[in-house]
């Protein structure tokens, strides 16, 4: 039973994968994301980490996906130019893909996250270590990563108003 | 019958679960539906839907007053809907236009699983919860699951595939994330004081009502008073999030015609109405166990000591079974869920709708900070008062 949840949430997670990629429509593609984000929650719920699944739902399936829908709806990115892979962006492509195998194949091989969160019978409880960890073992992370949030809406600001200011008609 | 209804498979408790939702919430969405209209016309002060009967029943004594009070209207209404013509116009995607009356049930339908509704004592006097799915995440669960409600709106107003529907999917899709952050933050501090140093530490809402019911001190006061400006931008919050007036920015038939449902007719467009009052019984329903107190009748007036209150007052031990603690518990509850949600319907028969412009500055500017701000002050407090 276990073992066939897991294969049709990794083959419909996997599916709705190729399909954000694949899809013409760039709203069948949002909501493929959002099939593809509600499967990885069920491999969660599988690994008893009930919090990350939740959490998974309420920011990315539940806001994220849904500003992209409201991005591709406001600027009505319907048909559009099909893509045309340039050579740059081809190589970039593949060493970011070699990477990101290599990393994985070598977390998964030989390498062993030291001190991960145990797994609490209940929310409440991991939800309280999951903190203390936030807080305690990973602040630089968490603190680095805020701040690169902060340097990019910021830059979305200065960038907007720049391009904003020849369209003003005074 | 408990041990019989435990004894049986998962899935057909699932099942059984899921058909008392469907078949507990339709009537009581449609009697909501109906509460408006009356409540509407009583603001006006006009007698709203009193004329409609069957035949069969026209001068039998007591059924004039049901007649005044618009039930078989009610029930008209509701027959109308599956009889009526479905249209599905050529211009539409009819995936999507298919699909999103159905995407707004799910989320609507499924929160009401996880929201506890009544209480009874259990032979220690301990307070147990009566609750479909007892979930230990509480309203973290509501919150994502209720989150998802958005797409229908989005999908409804994008399938739609023409203007007025697609203004409102926008206006849809901007609105709720914009309201979201204000909700969840509003609710922080309650759960900050509820988890209190050396506890496991938990969201359930269960938690809240047990934190309210206390005799005497901090404890027995509801948040509603001790915490009235959370207590206020949850309310606000709620409102745009349930698209209710004067937040009904994705509707807005004045100048949008009927936004995102205007291409909708008979039973798909009845399945948006059933999922937005579900909504609003789901959100009131929460609103009632943060703030209200859930199931305790009276600040500092627990429901353990009102039963035993009735017990030593009358002398029956009857008020001391589970039933009659379970039957009172959810009595006093659904009173109050029911006041909850005649605010709401009092508030939009009484407030203009915003403009969209409007709704966006309360929302970024007035309430986000302000609901920060109250994150603060209580984080603060309460280290005070805790630490």
């Amino acid at each position: 039973m276990e073992q066939l949840a897991f294969t049709a949430l990794s083959v419909l997670t996997l599916a709705c994968a190729l399909g954000v990629v694949l899809s013409k429509n760039a709203v069948n593609g949002a909501m493929c994301l959002l099939l593809c984000l509600a499967g990885i929650a069920g491999l969660f719920v599988q690994l008893h980490a009930y919090l990350l699944a939740f959490v998974l739902i309420l920011v990315y399936a539940g806001a994220v996906v849904a500003l992209f829908l409201f991005i591709i709806m406001l600027l009505d990115m319907q048909g559009g130019q099909p893509w045309r892979p340039r050579v740059a962006s081809l190589v970039a492509g593949v060493v970011a893909a070699a990477l990101l195998i290599t990393g994985l194949d070598l977390l998964a091989v030989r390498g062993r996250i030291a001190d991960a969160a145990p797994v609490g019978h209940s929310v409440g409880s991991s939800l309280k270590l999951y903190a203390y960890q936030l807080f305690t073992t990973y602040l630089l992370p968490v603190q680095v990563m805020g701040f690169l949030l902060l340097v990019a809406m910021l830059g979305v600001v200065v960038l907007s108003r720049r391009m904003a200011e020849p369209e003003d008609p005074r | 019958m408990a041990d019989f209804f435990f004894g049986l498979p998962v899935v057909v408790q699932a099942v059984v679960k899921g058909l008392a939702v469907i078949l507990f919430i339709f009537p009581v969405a449609a009697a909501c539906s109906m509460a408006e209209r009356k409540v509407s016309a009583w603001i006006q002060r006009r007698p709203g839907p009193n004329r409609s009967i069957p035949p069969f029943l026209v001068g039998i004594p007591g059924t004039r007053f049901l007649q005044r009070l618009g039930l078989w209207q009610l029930m008209a209404d509701g027959g109308k809907f599956v009889f009526k013509e479905e249209p599905l116009p050529d211009h539409v995607h009819r995936v999507y236009y298919t699909l999103a009356p159905v995407i707004a049930m799910v989320p609507a339908f499924t929160t009401v699983t996880v929201v506890p509704f009544g209480a009874y004592l259990d032979p220690h006097g301990g307070v147990v919860p009566l609750v479909l799915a007892n979930v230990d995440i509480g309203i973290l669960a509501v919150f994502a699951v209720a989150s998802l409600g958005i797409y229908s709106l989005i999908l409804a107003g994008w399938a739609s595939n023409s203007k007025y529907p697609f203004l409102g999917g926008v206006r849809a899709s901007a609105q709720l994330i914009s309201y979201e952050l204000s909700m969840t933050l509003s609710v922080l501090p309650v759960f900050l004081w509820v988890n209190e140093p050396g506890s496991s530490g938990s969201l359930s809402l269960a938690r809240v009502v047990a934190f309210q019911s206390g005799t005497s001190g901090w404890g027995g006061a509801w948040f509603l008073f001790t915490m009235p400006v959370s207590a206020l931008i949850f309310a606000v919050a709620l409102f745009a999030e349930t698209n209710r007036q004067p937040f009904d920015m994705p509707e807005s038939e004045a100048d949008l015609v009927g936004g995102f449902h205007t291409e909708y007719g008979a039973f798909k467009w009845s399945l948006f109405f059933v999922a937005e009052y579900a909504n609003m019984i789901v959100g009131s329903a929460v609103f009632s166990l943060l703030f209200l107190g859930g199931w305790n009748l009276l600040p500092w007036l627990p429901l353990a000591t009102l039963m035993e209150g009735l017990h030593h007052v009358t002398g029956w031990a009857f008020w001391l079974h589970p039933l009659a603690v379970g039957l009172v518990s959810i009595a006093i509850f659904v009173a109050k869920v029911l006041a909850t949600i005649f605010v709401f319907m009092w508030v939009r028969w009484t407030v203009p709708r915003f403009r969209y412009d409007q709704v966006m500055r309360i929302g970024w500017q007035k309430l986000l900070p302000l609901s920060i701000a109250n994150l603060i002050a209580y984080a603060v407090g309460i280290y005070f008062l805790q630490g």
